[in-house]
């Protein structure tokens, strides 16, 4: 089962490694981790994908929340949040395939941010799901170097993360 | 102006500290300069480990946290241990630390170690602190999270820059203000009325006492409780002392070093009431130790603690305090069928069972059930780890005094060290040390520390020469061979003893043990007995 965790903690050093140590050391498995501050600069939001059970999952919000700087764990319901990620990625581009590469990357709504003599750069923004499909086209192409953030993700409509 | 270093020193006086273990070293030393003029006893332990644990024999025996210090590099590594045993048992400490230059940090300089970072699983908090004015703040935190909730160690780490510098005043705050940190001590009206229900529905309930229930100081409502109810109560080993162990309705310690009927108790009850126990894996060892159909209520301070290890019917989050309270209320005049409180009372009487002797060895499990008898009700006993531990776990028959070993991490060496801080807390009380010959090593440099505070401590050597328990599992599970757990080359432990002016004998035999400390008993010096033991006596 995979599961989005949004995580509200005190700004502060070392935050980040005492979560991703907690982590490790009791052997829950991160798919991603995303990290930036909130409208509040004593804050930050660390988004979190991870697999496991029902007890896993229990258990990793239950540790988060004994860390002393994490102020709020929240566990996102299943299709009731927005989740996003940002990808940049090179593809081989011979002069020839050019234009369908071009097209795939129209289709998918991505967008040709760099172009050199044998490859292109595209940046895509969305949800994991739709950044894999995104590689899986292009992968025929030859994929030289991809860069891709860990997810971030919001509640649907009035419902918030806040202290 | 004032130091870095009087702030310290400040802090802990405004927290009421009034003893500190410790050992120094160079990034420490503006902090020993200010203790050596304040009214906090420092007590120079011999390695910087056994100060941790010193600390924790004093936080468990005064309820307040332990304290104790080291230097930076080695001395905070060498604490380590004692700061993972503490965390694992539940003990607040705070742990000070000198530090490098704030500006030299991540340099490698000379006795450098990130002790922060390597402190983190063990700690419930830790501070690096780089600016002399966040000294009382931090203190303040550290102390009000070490001793709440589910109590636990917080390091502070301080380079020696932060220790010399000055700012203008100090000012102690009252209160502190931590966001992510508010424990819930409150239990949930909606679950307690749920546990009383089931509680009063049940045919056959138990209650499993563990370490909460000591250190959250509720041991006589929980005796309250268990006497007007008649429910039987079994202990954890870090709850040994939650019931005096002749009451009737006591059952001893459960789990694979425990007493069977403990585990019957627990194997045939209906309702299994948990009480600031974490149930770990010794305690309770397979999931069919329980029958499918009992009803567990889980009450502990730690909510992540309650599901971990046991599945449960009925969490109430909160702190035995307020919880106890809310039970002994709403319990009204129930008590246990008539039939459940025979079947316990009787076995009761297989309780306690008589060891065979071998003739010119002391028989140690008989000779740990008559201690208890020979020294004050109050008297506090402190075991190792290793047989010794289990020895003293299932037959010392504890009265009003405490038990103290540690139940969670297991470190041998801890006995006598916590012993020391007993002492300190408790000056009054007889405090008894029980460990093995493996365990007694581990740890003897600290006769020095017992002989320069001249601390009455009688010190029980349970000699077999072996590594008894490792020994028995070679036994059990590696065809015998009795790989390292020979002691070969050990001194004699008397002229060990006479070495540091501590007064010692040894006996051969349960009559001459037992005359030995009857005569020490009222003695205020320490002592250190050798008792001979079979190396084929068992755990159990």
């Amino acid at each position: 089962m995979q599961y989005t965790l949004s995580i509200l903690v005190e700004n502060q050093a070392g935050v980040l490694s005492k979560i991703s140590g907690l982590f490790s050391r009791r052997g829950f498995n991160i798919d991603s981790l995303a990290v930036g501050i909130t409208n509040d600069p004593n804050v930050s939001r660390i988004t979190i994908v991870a697999n496991g059970d029902e007890y896993v999952v229990e258990q990793l919000e239950k540790q988060l929340n004994k860390l002393i700087p994490v102020i709020k764990v929240k566990r996102l319901k299943d299709d009731e949040f927005i989740s996003r990620e940002l990808i940049l990625i090179k593809v081989h581009c011979t002069a020839s395939k050019r234009a369908e590469i071009i097209k795939t990357a129209e289709i998918m709504q991505a967008k040709i941010v760099d172009v050199a003599q044998s490859c292109v750069t595209i940046e895509y923004c969305e949800c994991a799901n739709r950044v894999n499909t995104l590689i899986d086209l292009l992968k025929p192409y030859g994929i030289r170097e991809i860069v891709r953030t860990g997810t971030v993700a919001i509640d649907r409509g009035t419902a918030t993360v806040s202290v | 102006m004032i130091s870095g270093a009087e702030i310290m020193v400040k802090c802990l006086e405004a927290e009421g500290v009034k003893v500190v273990f410790g050992y120094p070293g160079a990034a420490i030393c503006p902090f020993y300069d200010k203790i050596y003029d304040s009214s906090i006893k420092h007590v120079l332990v011999r390695q910087e480990q056994n100060a941790a644990h010193a600390a924790s024999g004093y936080a468990r025996c005064s309820g307040r946290p332990g304290v104790c210090v080291a230097t930076s590099g080695p001395g905070a590594t060498n604490l380590i241990t004692g700061i993972a045993t503490a965390y694992t048992d539940s003990i607040p400490l705070i742990a000070i630390t000198g530090q490098v230059r704030s500006d030299l940090l991540g340099r490698d300089v000379f006795q450098e170690a990130d002790i922060t970072g390597a402190c983190e699983p063990f700690v419930k908090h830790s501070y690096l602190v780089k600016k002399t004015g966040n000294l009382p703040r931090v203190f303040k935190e550290a102390f009000h999270i070490a001793s709440t909730g589910r109590q636990g160690p917080v390091l502070i780490d301080i380079p020696i820059d932060i220790q010399t510098n000055c700012i203008d005043e100090f000012v102690y705050p009252d209160k502190v203000n931590i966001i992510g940190y508010k424990p819930n001590t409150k239990g949930h009206a909606v679950q307690v009325k749920r546990a009383l229900e089931a509680i009063k529905n049940s045919k056959q309930p138990v209650i499993v006492a563990g370490g909460g229930v000591l250190s959250s100081g509720v041991k006589l409502k929980l005796q309250d409780f268990a006497f007007k109810t008649k429910i039987p109560v079994i202990s954890t080993m870090m709850g040994i002392g939650v019931m005096p162990s002749e009451h009737e309705m006591y059952l001893g310690m459960l789990g694979t070093y425990g007493k069977q009927v403990a585990n019957k108790a627990l194997h045939d009850a209906d309702l299994v009431i948990v009480c600031g126990a974490r149930l770990g894996d010794r305690a309770v060892a397979a999931p069919d130790q329980m029958s499918e159909n009992t009803t567990v209520i889980h009450i502990d301070i730690d909510p992540a603690e309650i599901g971990k290890n046991v599945k449960t019917e009925i969490p109430i989050v909160g702190d035995m305090r307020n919880v106890m309270d809310m039970l002994l209320e709403g319990i009204g005049d129930y008590t246990v069928s008539d039939e459940w409180y025979n079947t316990v009372k009787n076995w009761k009487k297989d309780l306690y069972m008589t060891p065979p002797t071998f003739d010119g060895y002391v028989e140690p499990r008989t000779l740990v059930s008559h201690l208890s008898a020979m020294f004050h009700s109050k008297a506090i006993l402190v075991a190792d780890v290793g047989q010794n531990q289990i020895w003293c776990a299932n037959n010392f028959r504890i009265r009003e005094g405490r038990f103290l070993t540690t139940g969670g991490m297991g470190t041998m060496g801890y006995s006598i060290p916590a012993a020391i801080g007993a002492k300190f807390a408790r000056p009054t009380r007889d405090v008894i040390v029980i460990c093995g010959d493996g365990s007694f090593q581990m740890s003897l440099n600290e006769l020095a520390t017992i002989a320069a505070n001249k601390l009455n401590i009688k010190i029980i050597i349970m000699r077999n020469s072996r590594l008894g328990m490792v020994r028995e599992l070679q036994d059990k599970n590696y065809n015998g061979r009795h790989s390292a757990t020979v002691l070969e080359g050990d001194p004699d432990f008397l002229e060990i003893a006479k070495a540091y002016g501590i007064d010692c004998a040894q006996a051969s035999s349960n009559e001459e043990a037992e005359n030995i400390i009857k005569n020490i008993v009222d003695s205020d010096k320490p002592f250190i007995l050798q008792c001979n033991v079979y190396p084929d006596t068992p755990s159990i």
